[in-house]
């Protein structure tokens, strides 16, 4: 029993703060809020030494719902939020929670840099195409022509697609899951904590109240076989029920082949994580389900890479180490100095 | 190297005030830096003022591109750079015509003829030839050629002529150094140091500045040498010192004296961006730089750092303090404990980026949505910075809560004689981080000062979750109870107001009634004490009330109010002081206002003490 009171196990219900969650019921949150309390046990990672961070939105609320350290910070401010965090404490695990709008919208240049710094976080991005909390008005990724209460006519403005921008920052790890997809989701999520920098996680998530079905298409029982894919590190990349459809690379483009007459896996693109170049995770994180490919889910890169808190923590030990721990009475004695008597 | 046996007659002097101007490429900073250490060092009390313009290299020549620099060096004490030169120094027609204003008639001119050629007259506006059309006859004049001299006094030593003449300001350097009879020696050891490596460069260096001492003392028309002795200044060990440089050390003297890391966060902007350069340097002081990709960054960056325990600064400018607005009331009101340094510059928008203003102390106080209440520290000089930085921390620590610092271009460059402190007599920073005692944390329980518990992660037990929806008192749950939010509103308030019982009464310097109180805060600490001091020595009743806290005021503050006739607030801006005074304490005042990027002259503000006083 000794053993267990050092290292208690945690169950998922020890994740959960004693707050009320008040998203809309059947909003796609709660399933992503589940599959982290449900995922998070199996890391070992004791309870005080998680901190989720998130900015404003019906997304930005879980750090509430999580028996954590957390910040509910401001609007798309969560990375920075997180990377002074982190870089003071590189003993914990950051997690930052944010949405389509918080991330890609006002918060686009925090997520850029904290990215390209490959600072160690785990970021969630909540993607329902929407702005939820604000009630319902079109986000960075809400497709062309989209109708909501500030565009009735039809958003004109090209959508941003999350994961092209994170491999456009130098991200280092980069995967997709869907909300209902529980097991994908949990199993990705893990991917992530485990990955050491930052790791980028997009989220299909359906807002059933202000944009409902907008990810049916990769939900629906009939079609998502269809319409999604899912990556497999050193797999030939195939999709289908019946698992007979692949893609193929047709000069630089992908394309979509039947197996057969011909076309074996071997033709098929192989899925490669570690690939030193990102030119391979950003082509599938272009395969979009309106221009009649399947949309990857999964890992799409992971490689190692130096970490912003750790290097700078680094320079800090090495400074220490050659200089000596500073002394201010030195210091505030150095260059010229005379003395009144 | 002392000077040598004076073959001049020597004239003693009790202060005097010399400028060196030029191109912004002709070495004045430098120049100005060597004079202020090497007259510190002599042991006169020395004021800076450095001048310089926004643009980096503006076209060669021009009047934009003059960059100034201003010693005022005495044998008595003395608080400001000085109202007008005694000696100045023209490198070329654009600094003289920029700057001939401020010299006295009789002043010493040194210019460098070699500069007064067809395009350098056209370019600083001359329809003739200052030099040759007698408009100067006011001043004692001596034109050198120092671009030809410097040239051979580098001569032999392999420099292109390019390089030759970036020792210029070496020659003047020299023939000023002769004038004011200081030693060449912390110049040369400097010139050692700085140019070591380069010996060629080194050598001219030298050279250039042996030859304009010896100028000096060999040519007969300037018959003069110049004394000014040391001052009395109190026994200790002293160094000369910038504001900006003071600031980093008072904060990581606060860092230590707390046991704390240092973390700042900042954003690269004028005239705060030493802050960053200084601590960058001091990662063995366990402090840790964070340049972001931007102020709001910077500042949201910090408040992770505090959640995280640490001891989190971000400096800025007010463009810069503008964009962390909305970040500060998450400061606010998550109660973390944390600094915002804002070297002020002249405003509204990009303003005067390399000027001084002190026009941000309404931006300060209320620039945040909703009742977002700040306390505000100002530091009156270049060696207070290390101070008030210390007093921040504590009372940031104490009460927990986001503290302003407010300084300005004006101290954050110039310099002056610094008491090097013993830091064993620097007063410790207490800090308890909770840990769990086995009942339920309250993240928003208070103290007998209203402050909550500064609970760290890492800490088992006592996870919490903090942001920047209202907050119940106590549970530190969300809560949208209108009542709560009334309370919480209060007690944030209340909060500030306490720090009041925490800090010192305020002091006077001069009778503790009489017809006239001068009410200053910040940088125009030096003109206001001066000018006050010369009224009280010319008899008149006024007494000098320099303010540190400016949010809350001392408690013996309204009382020191009501105890004179008038009351006078000089301030380089509109009148933001001055409104809060007449808002909050319904009483009569009288503004002294300018935003012309420069300090107060003493003389401005004994003027209007004069008007006043009728
Ligand atoms: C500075 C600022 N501007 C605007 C808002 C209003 N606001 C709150 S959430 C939000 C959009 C949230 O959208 P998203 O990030 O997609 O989150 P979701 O609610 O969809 O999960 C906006 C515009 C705010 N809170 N702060
Ligand atoms: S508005 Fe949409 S995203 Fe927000 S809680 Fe409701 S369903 Fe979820
Ligand atoms: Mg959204």
């Amino acid at each position: 029993m000794s053993i267990e009171s050092t290292l208690p196990v945690l169950k998922p219900a020890d994740f959960a703060s004693d707050q009320d969650v008040r998203w809309c019921p059947g909003c796609g949150d709660y399933s992503i809020l589940a599959q982290m309390k449900k995922m998070l046990p199996s890391l070992g990672v004791p309870r005080e030494k998680i901190v989720f961070i998130s900015g404003i939105g019906c997304s930005s609320r879980f750090p509430y719902y999580m028996n954590t350290y957390g910040i509910h910070s401001i609007h798309g401010r969560a990375p920075a939020v997180a990377t002074g965090l982190k870089a003071s404490r590189p003993d914990l695990q950051v997690w930052v929670i944010t949405g389509d709008g918080d991330g890609l919208s006002i918060g686009g240049n925090h997520l850029m840099h904290a990215i390209r710094r490959n600072v160690d976080l785990n970021i969630v991005l909540f993607n329902n195409r929407i702005y939820g909390l604000t009630k319902g008005q079109y986000s960075p990724t809400s497709p062309l022509g989209k109708k909501t209460k500030s565009t009735p006519m039809g958003a004109v403005d090209n959508p941003l697609h999350p994961l092209s921008i994170a491999i456009g920052c130098e991200a280092t790890f980069v995967a997709r899951s869907i909300d209902t997809n529980i097991k994908h989701l949990g199993g990705v999520l893990k991917r992530a904590a485990e990955h050491k920098g930052t790791a980028f996680v997009e989220v299909y998530q359906n807002c059933n109240v202000f944009n409902d079905g907008a990810w049916e298409y990769a939900k629906d029982r009939e079609t998502k076989e269809d319409t999604t894919l899912e990556l497999e590190h050193g797999k030939p990349l195939l999709f289908g029920k019946e698992r007979k459809k692949g893609i193929r690379l047709h000069g630089l483009d992908p394309e979509v082949v039947e197996l057969g007459k011909g076309i074996t896996e071997d033709d098929l693109l192989f899925h490669d994580e570690r690939a030193a170049e990102p030119s391979l995770a950003y082509l599938l994180s272009r395969m979009r389900y309106e221009d009649g490919f399947p949309e990857p889910i999964g890992v799409f890169r992971c490689v190692d890479r130096p970490r912003y808190d750790d290097e700078v923590n680094k320079q800090i030990d090495k400074s220490l180490k050659d200089k000596g721990k500073g002394d201010l009475e030195t210091l505030f004695n150095s260059g010229e100095t005379w003395t009144v008597k | 190297m002392a000077t040598a046996t004076p073959s001049k007659p020597v004239s003693d002097l009790v202060e005097a005030t010399v400028r060196f101007c030029g191109d912004s490429g002709d070495g004045m900073q430098l120049a100005g830096t060597q004079f202020t250490n090497t007259s510190a060092l002599l042991g006169n009390d020395v004021a800076t003022f450095p001048d310089f313009p926004a643009e980096i290299r503006a076209p060669r020549g021009t009047k934009a591109g003059v960059s100034g620099f201003q010693i005022h060096f005495s044998s008595t004490e003395i608080f400001t750079p000085g109202d007008t030169v005694d000696a100045l120094v023209a490198m070329n027609p654009a600094a003289l015509v920029t700057n001939l204003a401020d010299l006295r008639d009789g002043g010493i001119l040194l210019v460098n003829k070699d500069a007064f050629d067809k395009k350098g007259l056209e370019q600083a506006g001359y329809a003739t030839d200052p030099l040759e059309d007698g408009s100067l006859e006011k001043y004692k004049m001596h034109s050198v050629e120092m671009t030809k001299l410097t040239r051979l006094a580098v001569e032999g030593l392999g420099l292109s002529q390019k390089e030759a003449d970036r020792c210029r300001n070496f020659f003047a350097m020299g023939l000023v150094f002769w004038l004011y009879d200081r030693s060449l020696e912390p110049t040369l050891r400097f010139i050692e140091s700085k140019f070591g490596k380069l010996p060629s460069v080194a050598q001219a260096n030298t050279n250039a500045l042996k030859a304009g001492f010896n100028y000096g003392e060999t040519v007969e028309a300037i018959n003069t040498q110049y004394h000014v002795g040391p001052a009395k200044l109190k026994p200790g060990t002293y160094r000369n010192i910038e504001g900006n440089l003071a600031l980093a050390w008072g904060l990581l003297a606060a860092a230590r004296l707390s046991n704390k890391r240092l973390f700042l966060g900042a954003y690269p902007i004028t005239p705060a961006s030493d802050v960053l350069h200084y601590l960058s340097n001091y990662k063995n002081f366990d402090v840790l730089t964070f340049q972001a990709e931007d102020e709001i960054a910077a500042v949201t960056s910090a408040i992770g750092a505090a959640f995280a325990g640490e001891m989190a600064v971000t400096a800025s400018s007010g463009p810069g303090i503008a964009l962390k607005g909305e970040a500060l009331g998450l400061a606010v009101m998550t109660e973390l404990p944390m600094l915002v340094i804002n070297v002020q510059r002249g405003g509204p928008s990009t303003g005067l980026p390399t000027k001084t203003e002190q026009a941000d102390l309404n931006q300060a106080l209320f620039g945040r949505n909703g009742e977002c209440p700040m306390p505000i520290i100002a530091a009156r000089s270049p060696g207070d910075c290390f101070y008030v930085a210390q007093e921040a921390w504590r009372i940031a620590t104490r009460f927990m809560l986001p503290v302003f610092v407010l300084t300005d271009g004006y101290i954050a460059n110039g310099s002056e004689p610094w008491q090097i402190p013993n830091v064993s007599d620097l007063p410790r920073i207490d800090i308890n981080h909770p840990i769990a005692n086995g009942e339920e944390f309250q993240p928003y329980a208070r103290d007998e000062r209203l402050a909550r518990p500064w609970a760290i992660p890492g800490t088992p037990g006592l996870e919490h979750r903090i942001g920047g929806l209202e907050k119940a008192n106590i549970t530190g749950n969300v809560s949208y109870d209108p009542i709560n939010h009334e309370k919480m509103c209060l007690l944030r308030q209340q909060k500030v107001d306490n720090i009041a019982d925490d800090i010192p009464l305020q002091e006077l310097d001069g009778p503790d009634s009489g017809d006239l109180l001068v009410l200053s805060w910040g940088g125009t600490y030096g003109s206001c004490a001066t000018a006050v001091h010369t009224a009280q020595k010319s008899g008149q009743k006024v007494s000098h009330c320099h303010l540190r806290y400016l949010n809350p005021f001392p408690k013996n503050f309204e009382k020191i109010l009501h105890s004179f006739d008038k009351i006078l607030i000089p301030e380089l801006n509109l009148g933001q002081l001055n409104a809060v005074i007449r808002a909050k304490f319904l009483i009569d005042t009288v503004g002294l206002n300018k935003v012309q990027g420069k300090p107060f002259s003493v003389i401005e503000i004994v003027n209007k003490i004069n008007s006043l006083l009728g």
